[in-house]
């Protein structure tokens, strides 16, 4: 097991230069007027351009920029953002964890939906919850994530005026941004951030805003989350195993709950790593249709702009979060299915 | 001897395809007793006679009748199948075909009567209804050449690196996985950043993330069939590599990547249309449903008191998107439902 981690580790640089390799040998189809974007570190330094230019010599063949680009990001220097005004690197610390908190909320309705309705879909296998759940589940799946979440906004903001975009109402952001504000932001994620200031007002406020972009990301991943549930479960309840467990007298929830479902999650499990995929990209639509101040938002935007920096900067954080959180779950993998071993 | 082992090949050879043809027939019964599977076909087949026929269900706009080479004399020459123009717009329009029309160009949106057209226009004056109907050409366009880039790839990599095997497939295998671990949106933004606005450069960028479930596929399947008898023996008959892989692999390996294809044409048009949503897909003006609901982005909701008022910028579009995907992922479903016995339990 512990091999198994070390080698994946291991193989976080290689992706990283693959990742880096790629984005490099796409850029030499841009001007160096256009390249030179990924080196500037402020507004002065855009105004003289040429400087930056010969400076890095971006008209230098592609193999001699990438060491050099690569040593710029690893000083930490992933170019100027036209589209925040600042260092790509200090908008991805700031708006990261505004997204991560959206992705977290968004993962507990995912799942819990998801596994509970395949359960209860392949429990009652072609009885009406059934035909109901995959009648469901093969909608939410088709539904276009922009597409829900305009016509969520038109019926709950615009007609019924429950919810509103954005992150938190201007009354409280305003408060926060005050020069003598006594907000601390502890994590950048706001309802942590409320609770630790004992600011319960702004943590329902901040909770209120979630809401709508929470099931915008929901129904398209829990719907897949269901199929793989129920058909899962369904397998797990034709093994011999859980014929056993009948035969032994066992009661037939523990039957179905323990038994058969604890092996039906693993399955679920290998999803993750497209939830979490389904997750980055559903992340850019729904921040840009909720103006939801994230990193998102700020990619979608950026990406109009034709802001290269801060789009490349985007791709090779996410890139990697994404490779390193399919690494947690192959971990995870191994830990819940002892059957599984990695040598 | 030798006359005996060809009987023994031709034999080997038949066998599987026999079973496949009665395999068939049952996977047919089966299909046609799915009601959602007979609801998925129609839309599919619907919005594949729109596409077919969208010059005859609306008004080509100035600029795409001169391309047709018809004159303010003849204009309406397309809509006669005993012309050339008529085939013409049906089989290879030109380019122009696929601007949406325009009636004005106020950035307000304007309903029917408003406009005097049958389902409004759009921020900028676009016609919603030529935009869906010659949208769904796009559509179509986009799923189609997307997913057979994506297949051709994939099967050619995937039997290479199964059939190959060794390091070659570890290394292959790795960049796979590396590959198919990329948020597709994301690439799709950069490639479209850098190459630029088009319909072309739009489905290369979603074909470099697409290709790596097809090849990971293929290579299960050619790693299962290679170990099959009737490949030993043909191998033992003396057939060459590719003959072997042309004659005996890929045609029994080809079922289960066909349902992945077809359950990808919809994720596929959707991830084109979120980019254009986002603004870097199709160029401004290209009849594309993504556009369309960006168009109306700033006209989501109406002014105080009537929050319905621009109902049809984003209802529309919305609603034709919905109903394409949902199309292909019902016939998707149940491909696999009737190829696949186990899921069917």
């Amino acid at each position: 097991m512990l091999s198994f981690i070390v080698r994946r580790l291991l193989l976080l640089p290689v992706i990283f230069i693959g990742v880096t390799l790629a984005i490099v040998l796409l850029m030499q189809l841009l001007t160096p007027y256009q390249r030179a974007a990924a080196y500037v570190q402020s507004e002065q330094q855009i105004r003289n351009i040429e400087t930056i230019i010969d400076q890095f010599g971006l008209e230098d063949p592609w193999y001699m920029q990438y060491g050099r680009w690569l040593k710029q990001v690893a000083d930490g220097n992933l170019g100027y953002s036209r589209t925040s005004r600042e260092p790509v690197l200090t908008t991805l610390r700031k708006r990261f964890p505004v997204t991560l908190e959206l992705a977290l909320f968004a993962i507990v309705p995912v799942i819990g939906v998801g596994v509970a309705m395949g359960t209860t879909a392949a429990l009652n296998r072609d009885k009406f919850f059934d035909q109901f759940t995959r009648v469901v589940s093969i909608i939410g799946w088709s539904l276009p994530t922009f597409v829900l979440g305009i016509w969520l906004l038109v019926i709950f903001y615009g007609a019924l005026g429950w919810f509103q975009p954005g992150r938190v109402s201007t009354v409280f952001a305003i408060e926060m941004a005050g020069a003598a504000s006594q907000f601390k932001n502890y994590t950048r994620m706001l309802t942590i951030d409320a609770l630790l200031n004992g600011r319960f007002d702004i943590f329902l406020n901040a909770l209120r805003h979630m809401v709508l972009p929470v099931i915008t990301l929901a129904v398209v991943l829990s719907a897949q989350i269901m199929r793989v549930m129920r058909s899962s479960l369904l397998d797990a309840l034709g093994q011999d195993y859980v014929r056993t467990a009948r035969a032994k007298g066992l009661p037939e929830r523990v039957v179905t709950h323990k038994h058969a479902r604890r092996n039906a999650l693993i399955p679920v499990i290998t999803l993750s790593g497209f939830v979490l995929i389904g997750l980055v990209n559903g992340v850019v639509i729904t921040e840009t249709i909720f103006n939801y101040p994230g990193l998102g938002q700020w990619a979608a935007s950026a990406a109009t702009n034709l802001d290269y920096a801060s789009v490349l900067g985007f791709a090779i954080f996410t890139a990697m979060m994404v490779v390193f959180a399919n690494l947690l779950v192959d971990v995870l993998y191994g830990i819940v299915d002892p059957r599984i071993r990695y040598d | 001897m030798a006359d005996a082992n060809q009987n023994t090949a031709a034999l080997l050879e038949e066998l599987p395809e026999g079973q496949a043809g009665k395999a068939r027939s049952k996977a047919w019964r089966r299909f046609s007793r799915n009601p959602l599977a007979l609801a998925g076909l129609a839309t599919v087949i619907a919005f594949a006679l729109v596409a077919i026929f969208a010059p005859l269900l609306t008004e080509l706009p100035r600029s795409c009748v001169r391309d047709l080479g018809l004159s303010a004399a003849n204009q309406y020459d397309y809509r006669n199948p005993t012309t050339r123009a008529f085939w013409r717009a049906v089989v290879n329009p030109p380019e122009t075909c696929f601007n949406m029309t325009r009636v004005g160009f106020g950035t307000q949106p304007r309903n029917a009567e408003q406009s005097g057209t049958r389902l409004g226009t759009t921020s900028g004056g676009y016609d919603i209804f030529y935009g869906l109907v010659w949208g769904t050409r796009t559509a179509f366009k986009v799923g189609l050449i997307v997913v057979g880039i994506a297949f051709l790839a994939g099967i050619l990599i995937g039997s290479l690196s199964g059939y190959i095997g060794g390091k070659f497939d570890n290394v292959v295998m790795r960049f796979t996985d590396i590959v198919i671990s990329l948020p597709s949106l994301v690439v799709a933004m950069v490639i479209v950043l850098v190459l630029g606005k088009s319909i072309e450069n739009i489905m290369l960028a979603i074909a470099v993330t697409a290709w790596p479930s097809y090849a990971r596929l293929m290579r299960g399947e050619v790693l299962r069939i290679k170990e099959e008898e009737y490949v030993t023996s043909a191998r033992a008959l003396g057939r060459r590599w590719y003959g072997v892989v042309g004659r005996h692999i890929l045609p029994n390996a080809l079922g289960p990547i066909v349902i992945v294809a077809s359950l990808d044409i919809g994720s596929v048009v959707l991830t084109a249309a979120a980019l254009s949503f986002l603004g870097i897909g199709v160029e401004v003006g290209y009849a594309d449903w993504g556009q369309m609901i960006s168009f109306g982005r700033d006209w989501i909701i109406g002014p105080p008191g009537q929050p319905f008022y621009y109902w049809y910028v984003s209802f529309w579009p919305g609603l034709i998107i919905l109903l394409f995907v949902l199309g292909w992922n019902l016939l998707g479903d149940a491909f696999r439902d009737v190829l696949d016995p186990r899921s069917s339990r």
